[in-house]
């Protein structure tokens, strides 16, 4: 599996549309994970953004690197059809469920879709 | 135009566009497009939710805020109309058009000073009279290079300047900079700074009181030297202390070291 292109900058939609268009254009499928709500001292709020499509090719950055390979296989998940589009999210709770966790604490929620809209 | 095209064509144009998504509750991930104008693309599923979400999507575009919202399967969105019934969430996410900086003066300070401003996500413009000097070639990482006297630029524009923008006049010549203040002070904008030794504001006082400037209120927008006292010289130095300032002058902090403050970080 490729993975490719995780910049260190965080970006958001606007930033993923030009490769959004390559991936449409080769009839790439694509998901689209954006975060929707950042508790605690997160790395940047709502709006962040990154796609990956059903290569595995990844573009764009939530959270500086703490979260994204585990984003990288919920999104691939949702795309093969293996989990259905839903929040996913990552830190640390009250009851540790989950084991990836934010540099600099807190909890992120994103939103992750197959892009068929 | 499918919902995503007409998304990314308006993104693209830098016009003002929401997208409101469900991400929890029936049909998830369904998605409504919506401009200041109302829906332009897109559907959540029945006519009363797209009614209620568009409307409050359009008042956070407005407000350029991200947020996630609440409602009933039909859009009912008071808390006594949600008591036993399907919640449905729907995040609303807000796409501005970019903050505008505008840069008069085609100095070694303003490539600097542009390029930092870049990575702040600003749109920004160059301004000069000078034509040898206001070049693509001298400012590759501006959006814009123009060949202009200020009061010219902000008669043709000024009305688009916003409290999220910035005027940053590095000129040094009073040809140039009383009526780039000038001109700035007539608009909304929210950052007004002006490079020159502490000498140099005075005398600039003098002459902007010649033109009729000389109102408190108007003179305490303008910041005069420009930037943040961190003690640096080159150009690059320069351009952060003024985006320090201007980021300061937004969330009104005073620009100490996190070190020496308690309270909240952000």
């Amino acid at each position: 599996m490729k993975r490719s292109n995780i910049s260190l900058g965080l970006s958001t939609m606007r930033d993923l549309l030009d490769d959004i268009d390559r991936w449409r254009t080769s009839g790439k499928r694509i998901a689209l994970a954006r975060v929707v709500d950042i508790q605690g001292s997160g790395p940047r709020g709502a709006g962040a953004a990154m796609a990956v499509n059903e290569d595995g090719e990844v573009i764009g950055s939530v959270s500086g690197g703490c979260v994204e390979s585990a984003v990288v296989t919920e999104a691939l998940a949702i795309l093969s059809g293996e989990q259905p589009s839903r929040v996913v999210t990552f830190g640390y709770s009250d009851d540790d469920a989950f084991a990836v966790g934010l540099m600099c604490g807190g909890i992120i929620h994103l939103f992750i879709q197959p892009l068929e809209w | 135009m499918n919902a995503y095209e007409t998304f990314s064509a308006l993104v693209r144009d830098n016009s003002p566009v929401a997208l409101a998504t469900i991400i929890e509750g029936p049909n998830v991930g369904a998605i409504l497009v919506v401009t200041p104008e109302g829906v332009v693309g897109g559907s959540l599923g029945n006519a009363d939710i797209d009614r209620v979400v568009s409307r409050d999507t359009m008042g956070e575009l407005e407000a350029g805020r991200t947020i996630v919202r609440h409602y009933g399967p039909e859009g009912q969105s008071t808390p006594e109309d949600l008591i036993d019934t399907d919640t449905v969430r729907v995040f609303i996410e807000s796409f501005s058009p970019p903050p505008l900086m505008w840069i008069f003066g085609a100095v070694d300070f303003t490539a600097a000073l542009a390029r930092v401003a870049k990575i702040l996500g600003y749109h920004v413009t160059v301004c000069d009279a000078r034509e040898i000097f206001a070049t693509r070639r001298r400012f590759p990482m501006a959006d814009e290079v123009r060949v202009t006297w200020p009061t010219p630029m902000f008669e043709e524009r000024g009305a688009r300047l916003t409290q999220r923008d910035a005027v940053c006049i590095l000129t040094h010549d009073p040809k140039f900079d009383v009526p780039a203040i000038a001109g700035a002070l007539a608009t909304k904008v929210g950052y007004i700074g002006v490079m020159g030794s502490r000498k140099t504001h005075a005398k600039r006082l003098e002459r902007l009181a010649d033109v009729g400037i000389t109102a408190p209120e108007e003179l305490a927008r303008v910041h005069s030297p420009i930037g943040l006292d961190l003690g640096g010289r080159t150009p690059e130095e320069t351009a952060i202390s003024i985006v320090g300032e201007i980021i300061s002058s937004r969330t009104g902090r005073e620009a100490r070291s996190l070190g020496a403050t308690d309270g909240p970080i952000h």
